[in-house]
């Protein structure tokens, strides 16, 4: 049986099931990350003294990273553009370049770990380490599994290009909300872990 | 521009749409580089805690808006999608907000 209302609008929503299914989705991702927000606010109020980010952490790096990941965000909505014009070549090409990001933003990253790890920081340390390994571990991995699915995408998933065009589109319409949000907690994380 | 008018827009009417779009696409990437080095630039500033953390938040908000509104095309989403948001958005609030209300609360303590 195949999926309903994939290409078409449910005519009692005015939105396609999987447009839906990907919000509530991110819904449930807020909550996921409001819960470790939340918790990082009540361990930083509570405490006696708490260190500012960029005593403890690089921010060179971390801008970097920032540019790498804002840059991701318009070269995934470039390669659902590119589909909206029906050029499919173009849309390869953003999308790997969105992928590449994403491979940059975790190698920095992992030169970033690979630093703190060196110097004997592990999340065991004080709360400061804990709340920052686990809110960028967490994001980390959400950095990993948009790249799965855009890659994906890329390869063998395009092959739906030829026989739906139009679903083909909006999967990866819905693949590129979850990219954004992933730059949009990192554009909280930055200046709360790393600035303040 | 949405998955919901997709069916409709791969024809060569909509190209000049699409074009508009990449052109807005451009303009926030330019505001969301822009606000980033201003970002770092603020944190320099020798400003107090809550000021600080104030002026962090605010520029971070209006980054995530510009995301939100139109990499992710909410601002010509439809109802729905707004109103989930909106429940979400009450929710998240509620988790931020009533740890923090818990551990100033004085009722009940002796003193």
């Amino acid at each position: 049986m195949d999926i309903p209302y994939t290409e078409e609008v449910r005519p009692d929503t005015g939105l396609t099931n999987g447009k839906i299914a990907i919000w509530l989705f991110l819904a449930s991702e807020v909550m996921l990350f409001g819960a470790l927000f939340a918790s990082y606010i009540l361990i930083r109020t509570g405490a006696e003294s708490w260190p500012r980010g960029d005593t403890m952490l690089d921010v060179p790096l971390a801008t970097f990273n920032t540019i790498v990941l804002i840059t991701s965000s318009i070269t995934m909505v470039m390669a659902w553009a590119s589909l909206m014009r029906g050029r499919f070549g173009t849309f390869r090409i953003y999308m790997a370049a969105t992928i590449l990001l994403g491979f940059v933003f975790l190698t920095v990253k992992y030169f970033e770990y690979s630093h703190h790890l060196s110097l004997g920081e592990f999340p065991s340390t004080n709360n400061f380490l804990a709340v920052y390994y686990t809110m960028t571990g967490l994001h980390m991995l959400h950095v990993l599994g948009g790249m799965a699915v855009n890659a994906y995408f890329w390869g063998p998933g395009a092959k739906l290009w030829k026989t739906n065009p139009v679903w083909f589109t909006n999967r990866v319409e819905h693949s590129g909300l979850f990219w954004h949000f992933v730059d949009l907690v990192w554009i909280f994380l930055f200046p709360t872990l790393y600035l303040l | 521009m949405t998955s919901d008018h997709a069916a409709a827009s791969m024809t060569s009417d909509h190209a000049a749409d699409i074009d508009r779009h990449v052109r807005v696409y451009i303009i926030v990437f330019v505001a969301l580089m822009v606000l980033t080095v201003v970002t770092v630039a603020v944190s320099y500033l020798d400003l107090s805690v809550p000021m600080a953390v104030t002026v962090a938040l605010f520029i971070a908000t209006v980054k995530g808006s510009l995301v939100a509104c139109y990499f992710m095309h909410l601002i010509s989403e439809k109802k729905l999608i707004h109103a989930v948001l909106l429940l979400t958005a009450a929710f998240f609030v509620a988790l931020v907000l009533l740890p923090v209300l818990t551990v100033s609360d004085g009722f009940g303590i002796d003193g």
